[in-house]
């Protein structure tokens, strides 16, 4: 396993702030945006695009990248934060999110750089990654296939179908990661459709499972860069997480889902991730 | 010589795989390839079990890594139950993945609605990018097969069951995207699609030849993207186009002829098909082809009801044309 030095873990831990401060600032646009789970998921964001991911912003296509999928397609803002923070596309151009004219749509689309497939509609990522991976496969290339999906995105069956595949297609350059924050749109992954013993689920579904601390941008980082942890098994980093980390207002509430910023609040937040920033 | 459509797909594009090491063959478990398939199609063919939105968005995935997938399901699978990743994985993104959907139309027989696809066409028709073609017999799914390359973005191909008769040998064979003229007459335009339609228009323009009046046969086996122009060069001279296809009346092939005459030459059309119910009837494809009238009696009628009323209204059986 790659252990981190102490710089990089520094370093991802300021990625994922800086993350965190353009969705605070994408969601007091116009539209809005689902701030949530944009930041439930920015620590694994920030590990994989600036130490996992093989990809290089200035050769968007080159066919031996690394895929990576963002299968819970509403965290867009999440993704298009890490994007432009990594260099595929300005920082600036981060303002005209949801705005006519800008390409950074509500939903992840191929026009924006470093979208490989656009998602959204949940339950479509494991899929394509399986495509993805058993092309690599046979181009003999070494690239791996990072599917990032939400908890409850696991109800969707087709989740489940595509999971059947990758293992018995031996897909062990394919890796999952869940962002088990635990809360959906109304409520509770768990009170709504329990999905609890999760790692059980994926194992007797033939992955090679590992349950870990989901804001940790370090030890992420670890883990999925050791993928596959097993020889011939898909690997799904189950990472825990809290919906709306970062901001006290709104972390594990169901509310940080889709959330309009105000002027007020968004000055709130800005203050809460500096205080976030300054105590580590 | 009756030949299954889907047979004549299966064994002209095993050597398509050999010649285009870029090709796939994945199977959602139909039973349409043996044993003796795989060995020869290799790591080029994979049976990916029974999950028709695994298996079009692997497809997808596949393709956006340059590979080309035919994708094989039934026709009410691949357009009803894994619409959303055929629409979004792969049309959206205008991959090239090909879609053969067996058991089209009435093709499923005794199986009964929930393998019927009487909704296909139109599904898959307004599909952005989508080509959607039905071949009407085994030599033109070899064409359309052979075709495929040449076809930029994703492509659709309704294809039957058990084995339907071939067409008459009258013209070169279908091209993907022009519509085929297997007839022509001055009086009326019939167009169809697939097997027993096509067959059923050529039959009634014979009949309707004794009785002395010239009806056009199109074979409009490419209902995207639509062949405007030839529909409209036949049907400028026209009285009536009379359509036929295997399914429901919304939306397939009717659908696209009334749409496209209504902006470009206005001119009455007659829509048959399957009338809007499920079917209740047990039997084979030709049964119930027979039993819900989808017959060149049917189009005789039809022809014969329309003009007379014309004839009665004081209306002209021909249109003034002033180009």
């Amino acid at each position: 396993m790659t252990v981190l030095r102490a710089q990089e873990r520094d370093t991802l831990d300021a990625v994922a702030a800086r993350i965190r401060a353009h969705v605070v600032d994408m969601c007091a646009g116009p539209e809005g945006g689902h701030l949530g789970g944009a930041f439930s998921s920015a620590d694994i964001l920030a590990a994989l695009y600036f130490s996992v991911l093989n990809v290089d912003p200035r050769r968007p296509d080159d066919p031996g990248r690394d895929r990576f999928l963002l299968s819970k397609g509403h965290a867009a803002v999440g993704l298009y934060a890490t994007l432009a923070e990594r260099g595929f596309f300005p920082v600036g151009e981060l303002a005209g999110y949801g705005r006519p004219g800008s390409r950074l749509m509500g939903h992840p689309v191929r026009a924006v750089p470093g979208v490989e497939m656009p998602t959204g509609s949940l339950g479509h990522g494991l899929a394509l990654g399986c495509g993805f991976a058993l092309a690599a496969r046979y181009a003999d290339r070494d690239a791996r296939t990072f599917v990032l999906l939400g908890d409850g995105e696991l109800q969707e069956g087709s989740v489940w179908e595509a999971a059947i595949a990758a293992a018995s297609l031996r897909l062990d350059r394919l890796v999952a990661v869940v962002d088990r924050n635990g809360l959906q749109l109304t409520g509770a992954t768990e009170g709504i459709a329990p999905m609890e013993p999760l790692a059980d689920r994926w194992r007797s579904f033939g992955w090679a499972v590992r349950d870990v601390d989901g804001h940790d941008p370090g030890g992420l980082a670890d883990h999925l860069d050791a993928a596959p942890w097993e020889p011939g098994k898909p690997s799904v980093l189950i990472a825990r997480t809290v919906k709306g980390q970062g901001l006290p207002f709104l972390a594990g509430r169901s509310a940080s889902h889709y959330v309009s910023l105000s002027p007020r609040n968004h000055a709130r937040a800005v203050r809460a991730l500096h205080a976030m920033e300054a105590t580590g | 010589m009756s030949r299954a459509t889907r047979e004549a797909y299966r064994d002209r594009l095993l050597p398509l795989l050999h010649r285009y090491p870029e090709l796939m063959c994945l199977d959602s478990d139909t039973g349409l390839f043996n044993a003796d398939y795989a060995v020869a199609a290799g790591d080029q063919y994979l049976n990916l079990g029974i999950a028709e939105h695994n298996l079009m968005g692997m497809a997808a995935g596949m393709a956006a890594s340059g590979r080309i997938p035919f994708v094989n399901t039934m026709a009410a699978f691949a357009t009803s139950r894994a619409l959303e990743a055929v629409k979004i994985d792969i049309a959206y993104n205008g991959l090239p993945v090909r879609i053969m959907a067996t058991h089209g139309g009435l093709a499923a027989g005794h199986l009964g609605p929930t393998h019927q696809a009487l909704e296909d066409l139109a599904v898959m028709r307004v599909l952005p990018g989508m080509t959607v073609v039905v071949p009407a017999d085994a030599a033109a799914t070899e064409a359309f097969v052979e075709q495929s390359p040449n076809v930029a973005g994703p492509l659709y191909v309704r294809l039957g069951r058990k084995p339907t008769p071939a067409l008459p040998v009258t013209a070169p064979p279908p091209v993907i995207g022009q519509a085929q003229t297997l007839r022509q007459g001055g009086d009326l335009v019939l167009a169809a699609c697939g097997p027993y339609p096509v067959l059923a228009c050529l039959a009634a323009a014979e009949v309707l030849a004794g009785q002395g009046i010239g009806a056009t046969v199109l074979n409009m086996h490419t209902l995207c993207p639509f062949d405007t122009e030839a529909l409209v060069a036949a049907a400028r001279p026209a009285s009536l186009v009379v359509t036929l296809e295997e399914h429901w009346r919304s939306g397939g092939l009717g659908g696209a002829v009334a749409e496209t005459l209504a902006e470009e030459a206005p001119t009455r059309v007659l829509r048959l098909g399957m009338p809007d119910k499920f079917v209740d009837e047990v039997g084979n494809q030709e049964h119930l082809v027979a039993h819900y009238d989808l017959t060149a009696e049917r189009v005789v009628r039809a022809v014969r009801t329309a003009l007379d009323t014309t004839a009665r209204s004081g209306r002209t059986d021909r249109k003034e044309y002033v180009p």
